[in-house]
């Protein structure tokens, strides 16, 4: 075997960059990649504005006014950020066991088509009290939610299906199963919507308490968002300070670790499927109670997508996942300000590359190193 | 040939890992046509040293002289065409392949055509020059894991390795297997080859090497010394740089009641074949039942039916007079069963998860550690912190990730978990595989504390020197059967090699041990 000397051919820097794997990440380095990420995306989104023949320095502010600018838009972007938050936490609570929901917008369509069942069938009278009627909603917008992502979570558990495809499928069946009941027997006079509900069928909004508080006059920030803030307490106490929360973790981290400590996957994986489907399918609930009013086939521009995404942009974290949703209301609320979807998009999609990509930074450190040290 | 050049000459190598460093300007020489050994605790910087030369890992530092002639490594691929080839500790064959096909497996030639029966012949000769006898058309699965590691060495030998790098690659074998192992070797080094051994198995050491390099935290502590005038203390001493005890104190057995009974028990490893063949054992309180047998024998299978995390087809696993059998991991953790997993990373922690949290995986559903739902954060951190203090496991706090601990203080951690919560019965599998001297010391004490207390304790091990040491009594498996049970006091390192090796102890026939 003939000897050879190899060197590495071509030109040369006098520096080089090294990645070499990050043994230990700081509690903060993760908020700080995280921002610096957002930083980045926004500077891309600028060239490419600019590059469109836009001011990107102007379109952000545009931006920025209109989606947190004043108080009345500021309520705008909150209430679009309520049914976020809470597919948000769905895909979160899954994710963290490494169950992949992607059918949080199904789970959300038969929430919102169990909460109007107790309206349209009706269950509850009409003139039953407006705190029963809410509770009687949330509930069966919980349980469809939670029954929808049931089937795909035994089959899971049981024969092993893979979750991505069945949640994926089911969200077909959903809609089309809610279209079913609104051009059928709940529709209003052949219009593919249900008739609007009775005002005690809807969440309290700000602007309900207009008499007592002058300034709430307008505001539709509805119960909802308490729902989210509390669910994202609630997420967080569960995994992070919860019995059950800690073999959720256990089962995402290392599911042969968590067999041999004796957890029993098939119960979990069931369970978690069904609470992240309960928190969609509430979602679901929140949205037609508390912004429209009745069922109709378009009440998601693709919120359970978009909970996915939000549930990485926040690393899993139920209190970021409140953040993110906030920081997408705003983008999708300026969007429709700015042009109907273009720009708002390419921002979210800009935002999501770069935060994910600047996952490497929290598992690699890149160094300069000089070329003669080596 | 000329006046030997050195085959290899490593100057002033330096290696860097964030916060570590591995290679502290270390000098290496291997002399044309010796068997030069690396002997070093784990993260003494052996293998890094070797995957340097080995192309895998380029160094911040230092030079390489190959024959004489400046290299620099950028692949592996380049290593081997400078006649450098490694043999790690996992093999890198592919199992429904042949040996021929795996041989020639990614090299250019041949470019399209495969004449295999071509191949065939080329390979048989190869075998013929170093006594490495293997089928040529044997499935890599069929094979036994010395014949694996034989079509290993083939296939470093078939793309012209002048110098053969093996990372310890006795860990896997019989007795009789390294035997047969080392005649290779002196054979290869008579026909000129150069081959650098990495263990950290003294006797070894000292039985194939010609010289010796010692490396302690990324130096060296001692160069190129001859084997034939170093003593197995000494280098044990410069390996930990302090004196070592090898023989372990272990007060007289006190037996008392059987407290695991297995049946007659019959099982399926994954591949849905039969490991276990209507095994029955016992194990009493107070004693240590060691079980030898190499890699693969049902061993694993063993303890996974003992700990419920294999279904069993037949038979009974009787802990404190119930049967368990077919039960849940669960069950077993509530009867006080301890497991010691084979797979420290991959079964036995959570990577990502934090030390703390790990040291909670058997006691979390108990009170104090949890109160019905919640988790109980302050008992469970000061639990955390008394641990890694009565065990001395070394960690910046019990905050950080399990991923970061070094495999020993893994292994301890894993310990202390299993051992605090009292267990009746202790199944240790390879307890103390790939640790450092220290961390072996420290595990077989931990094992024998619990003995004097009384716990049952099924110690599978394939370090003889240890079951020797430690056991009351040692059982020997081979492809799901127990082939005999002797005494270590009894009998013999080869009586146990042949046992290992298939015959029942009334085949060994060589009585009593007169060693």
């Amino acid at each position: 075997m003939a000897m050879t000397e190899t060197t590495a051919t071509g030109f040369r820097l006098p520096f080089t960059l090294r990645v070499e794997p990050r043994l230990e990440a700081p509690r903060w380095l993760g908020a700080v990649t995280s921002a610096g990420a957002l930083i980045v995306a926004l500077v891309i989104g600028g060239g490419i504005i600019a590059l469109a023949g836009g001011d990107p320095i102007r379109s952000y502010q545009h931006i920025f006014k209109a989606a947190f600018g004043s108080v009345g838009v500021l309520n705008d972007t909150l209430v679009k950020a309520t049914p976020l938050i809470l597919v948000g936490l769905a895909c979160a609570l899954a994710f963290r066991m490494r169950l992949w929901n992607i059918g949080a917008e199904g789970q959300f369509f038969l929430g919102a088509w169990g909460a109007s069942a107790v309206v349209l069938i009706p269950l509850l009278p009409k003139t039953a009290p407006r705190p029963l009627m809410l509770l009687a909603m949330a509930l069966a917008g919980f349980l469809c939610g939670a029954l929808w992502a049931w089937l795909p979570g035994y089959l899971r558990a049981r024969l092993n299906v893979n979750e991505v495809v069945t949640t994926l499928m089911m969200n077909y069946i959903a809609v089309s199963w809610v279209l079913y009941w609104v051009f059928g027997a709940w529709s209003e006079g052949g219009f593919q919507m249900s008739p609007v509900f009775p005002k005690n069928a809807w969440l309290p909004r700000l602007t309900d308490y207009a008499g007592a508080v002058e300034a709430f006059a307008g505001l539709t920030l509805h119960l909802g968002f308490l729902f989210g803030l509390i669910a994202a307490v609630l997420v967080w106490f569960i995994l992070q300070r919860s019995r059950w929360g800690y073999e959720i973790r256990l089962i995402g981290d290392n599911p042969r670790a968590a067999h041999y400590a004796g957890v029993n996957m098939v119960r979990n994986t069931v369970l978690v499927m069904m609470l992240s489907g309960g928190l969609a399918g509430l979602a679901g609930m929140s949205e037609i109670a508390g912004v429209v009013h009745r069922l109709q086939g378009a009440i998601s521009p693709g919120y359970g997508f978009t909970g996915i995404i939000i549930a990485w942009l926040a690393k899993l974290n139920p209190f970021a996942v409140v953040l993110v949703s906030i920081l997408f209301g705003g983008l999708i609320l300026a969007g429709r300000e700015i042009q109907p979807s273009g720009v708002p998009r390419m921002l979210q999609g800009v935002i999501l590359f770069c935060v994910i990509a600047s996952d490497v930074l929290l598992r690699y450190r890149v160094r300069l190193v000089r070329r003669g040290a080596e | 040939m000329p006046e030997p050049v050195n085959a290899v000459e490593m100057h002033g190598i330096v290696k860097r890992f964030p916060g570590v460093l591995a290679n502290d300007h270390v000098d290496f020489v291997l002399r044309q046509g010796e068997v030069h050994a690396l002997l070093g605790e784990n993260g003494a910087g052996k293998s890094t040293l070797m995957n340097i030369l080995a192309g895998l890992y380029r160094p911040d530092q230092g030079t390489i002289l190959v024959n004489g002639r400046r290299v620099h490594f950028n692949s592996p691929r380049d290593a081997i065409a400078a006649g450098i080839g490694m043999i790690h500790q996992h093999f890198m064959l592919v199992p429904s392949q042949t040996v021929t096909e795996n041989i020639v497996l990614g090299l250019d030639t041949p470019r399209f055509f495969l004449r295999l029966a071509q191949l065939d012949r080329q390979i048989l000769e190869l075998q013929a020059r170093y006594g490495l006898k293997v089928d040529p058309r044997a499935k890599i699965w069929q094979l036994s894991v010395g014949e694996q590691q034989r079509v290993e060495i083939l296939k470093m030998l078939y793309r012209g390795a002048r110098v053969l790098i093996m990372d310890e690659p006795t860990a896997v074998l019989t007795p009789q297997e390294v035997e047969e192992l080392f005649v290779t070797l002196r054979d290869m080094v008579a026909g000129g080859h150069s081959i650098v051994f990495i263990s950290h198995k003294l006797d070894e050491v000292l039985s194939i090497a010609h010289r010796i390099t010692v490396l302690q935290h990324g130096r060296v502590t001692a160069a190129g010394l001859d084997a034939k005038s170093v003593t197995k203390r000494q280098l044990a001493q410069l390996m930990v740089g302090r004196e070592v005890v090898f023989t372990v104190q272990k007060p007289p057995a006190r037996r008392g009641e059987v407290v695991l009974s297995v049946e007659d028990v019959w099982a399926d490893n994954d591949r849905g074949l039969p490991a276990l063949k209507g095994l029955s054992l016992q194990v009493c309180s107070g004693e240590i039942l060691g079980v030898a047998g190499v890699a693969g024998n049902g061993q694993s299978e063993l303890a996974q039916v003992i700990t419920g995390l294999r279904k069993c087809r037949r038979g009974r696993i009787v802990i404190n007079g119930r049967d368990i059998a077919n039960r849940s991991p669960a069950a077993a953790i509530a009867q006080q069963i301890a497991h010691v997993p084979e797979d420290r990373t991959g079964v036995g922690t959570a990577p990502t998860l934090s030390v703390a949290d790990n040291l909670i995986m058997k006691s979390y559903r108990l009170p104090p550690i949890s109160d019905g739902w919640v988790l109980n954060r302050p008992v469970i951190r000061q639990q955390a912190e008394k641990l890694k203090s009565d065990y001395d496991i070394i960690a910046p706090s019990v905050d950080v990730q399990a991923r970061l601990l070094s495999g020993g203080n893994l292994q301890k951690a894993i310990l202390a978990r299993e051992m605090s919560a009292g267990p009746k019965l202790i199944v240790a599998v390879q307890p103390t595989r790939g640790l450092d001297v220290g961390a072996i010391e420290a595990v077989q004490q931990v094992l024998l504390n619990e003995r004097s207390r009384g716990t049952a304790i099924l110690l599978i091990s394939e370090e003889l020197d240890e079951l020797m040491s430690l056991s009351d009594r040692i059982i020997v498996m081979y492809e799901g059967e127990i082939m005999g049970e002797v005494k270590p006091e009894e009998t013999t390192l080869e009586q146990l090699g042949l046992m290992m090796a298939g015959q029942k102890l009334e085949q060994t026939a060589i009585g009593p041990a007169t060693e």
